[in-house]
């Protein structure tokens, strides 16, 4: 079988990623199959993520698959020095898949290149994410009914902000135009400026945050400041509830507007905002799950035409 | 023209480097660990180029490059030139170019890249329109060719 690991969303042409997107969409339909049944796939997660490893398990259960692997290193061989290798290798015995969370930046590419099975990268340090990725771009699809034209506005961090990253690698494909709402200190990083630039995608910076700035948004992606990321703390205490999304800056919002958060959220989105009918960060959440099918089941080499016919689904 | 022609008559068999910019001379000398040769070397500093206006020359009597090592050499300098003698004669004269790809020739600067933590070759791909960077095939760091530290060889 060809080996179909998932890597970077910087590898999916715009074909795929909308391919994946119709797939995700006949897993939201049925969510219950057993198309998997028989498999093993295991999850790997060298750095603990209760979020991510939760809903990749129950996507690979939801299809029908078992699941193998660990939740935290402390337990296995990965701190007695054992290389990654060598616990892949392992693994490739037993496992069909292998969805992978490392603390080292490559680790998942580096799995890819010697594991006998597809490796699905859930997270390698500070690089990439991309079931994250592709759960935001289902989220968007799904609430703007197309990827095309649209005005998306990141807020917070997005000097460390790997999701935000990785949204305008994902994006460029569908003629975005993006505003970076930011702290000085955790601006856009000039070499994704230098990126956006490479392919004609346009962007406007604001360091304000308000009701007039997000008026023109069509998704409002927000992330999380931390205090950590600050060498100045003195800075921190000044900005850190200026990126706070408040209920009364909504009132210019575009009506088709969509807050979106990775989650958790700490101080970012007032809790009053959640029953706006803008809010749409829980529902996004609930798409990871049927985005993550979709990723399991390409990166296994099943096709969209077999999941349309798929004669496996419970009711 | 003469001179030159009388550097390169006077070794049997070995290798000539020409058009070394002058400032990267000692640099070149360090990771070809002249000095740890016994055979004859023999180094010109600051002579006159018309491209380079001073440029220096290392003539090594049987010394011959493996490609990994012509690698490491385009990595601190392009566009050497790379003179093959054999018997007297330049039996092949090339330029010393960066190849699109380099692999366990330079480390990564991120100290969380998977190759700083696991006995694994660094994978690197010219980046940029300049080509004066590095890309790292598995962090996707991007490294300043004139920044880069080499991987230390055996030996
Ligand atoms: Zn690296």
């Amino acid at each position: 079988m060809e080996k179909r690991s998932l890597v970077t969303i910087a590898d999916h042409s715009r074909e795929k990623i909308e391919y994946l997107i119709q797939m995700a969409q006949e897993f939201e339909k049925h969510p219950n199959r057993r198309l998997l049944e028989g498999k093993v796939v295991a999850t790997l997660f060298f750095e603990p993520s209760t979020r991510t490893r939760l809903s990749f398990e129950t996507a690979a259960n939801r299809l029908g698959a078992r699941v193998i692997g660990f939740a935290d290193p402390k337990v296995t061989s990965g701190t007695k020095g054992e290389t990654l290798k060598d616990t892949i290798m392992m693994v490739s015995n037993y496992a069909d898949i292998i969805v992978m969370r490392h603390y080292l930046e490559g680790a998942a590419r580096y799995a890819s290149e010697i594991a006998p099975v597809p490796i699905v990268n859930a997270g390698d340090g500070a690089n990439q994410h991309p079931s994250q990725t592709m759960l935001d771009l289902y989220s968007i699809y799904k609430t703007q009914g197309r990827l095309d034209d649209l005005d998306i506005f990141l807020v917070g961090d997005l000097k460390y902000g790997r999701t935000v990253h990785s949204m305008l690698n994902a994006m460029h494909h569908f003629n975005p135009t993006f505003h970076f709402i930011a702290p000085e200190e955790l601006a856009m990083p000039e070499i994704y400026k230098q990126f956006c630039r490479d392919h004609s995608i346009r962007y406007v910076e604001h360091t304000d945050f308000n009701a007039d700035v997000i008026s023109g948004a069509d998704i409002l992606y927000m992330t999380r400041v931390q205090r950590e990321r600050f060498t100045d703390l003195m800075e921190y205490e000044r900005v850190k509830d200026r990126y706070l999304l408040k209920l009364d800056m909504l009132s210019k919002a575009r009506p088709n507007m969509k807050i979106l958060h990775p989650l958790p959220r700490v101080n970012e989105i007032e809790y009053s905002i959640d029953e706006n009918p803008h809010a749409y960060y829980f529902e996004q959440a609930r798409n990871g799950l049927y985005a993550r099918q979709a990723l399991l089941c390409d990166a296994l080499g099943i096709t969209l035409d077999e999941i349309r016919n798929d004669k496996t689904i419970i009711e | 023209m003469k001179e030159k022609q009388l550097m390169v008559a006077a070794i049997e068999n070995g290798t000539v480097i020409d058009h070394i910019p002058s400032e990267k001379l000692f640099a070149v000398v360090n990771l070809l660990h002249l000095d740890r040769m016994t055979s004859a070397v023999t180094i010109g500093y600051n002579l006159e180029s018309q491209e380079l206006g001073k440029k220096s020359i290392i003539k090594m009597a049987d010394k011959f490059f493996t490609n990994e090592e012509l690698n490491q050499l385009a990595v601190i300098c392009p566009n050497l030139t790379l003179c093959i003698i054999r018997d007297y004669e330049i039996v092949e004269k090339r330029m010393v170019t960066l190849p699109d790809e380099l692999k366990g020739i330079v480390h990564c600067a991120n100290p969380k890249c998977i190759t700083n933590n696991e006995p694994m070759q660094t994978h690197f791909h010219v980046h940029g329109p300049d080509r004066r960077a590095l890309k790292c095939h598995y962090c996707n760091t991007i490294i300043d060719l004139e920044k880069v530290k080499l991987v230390e060889k055996k030996g």
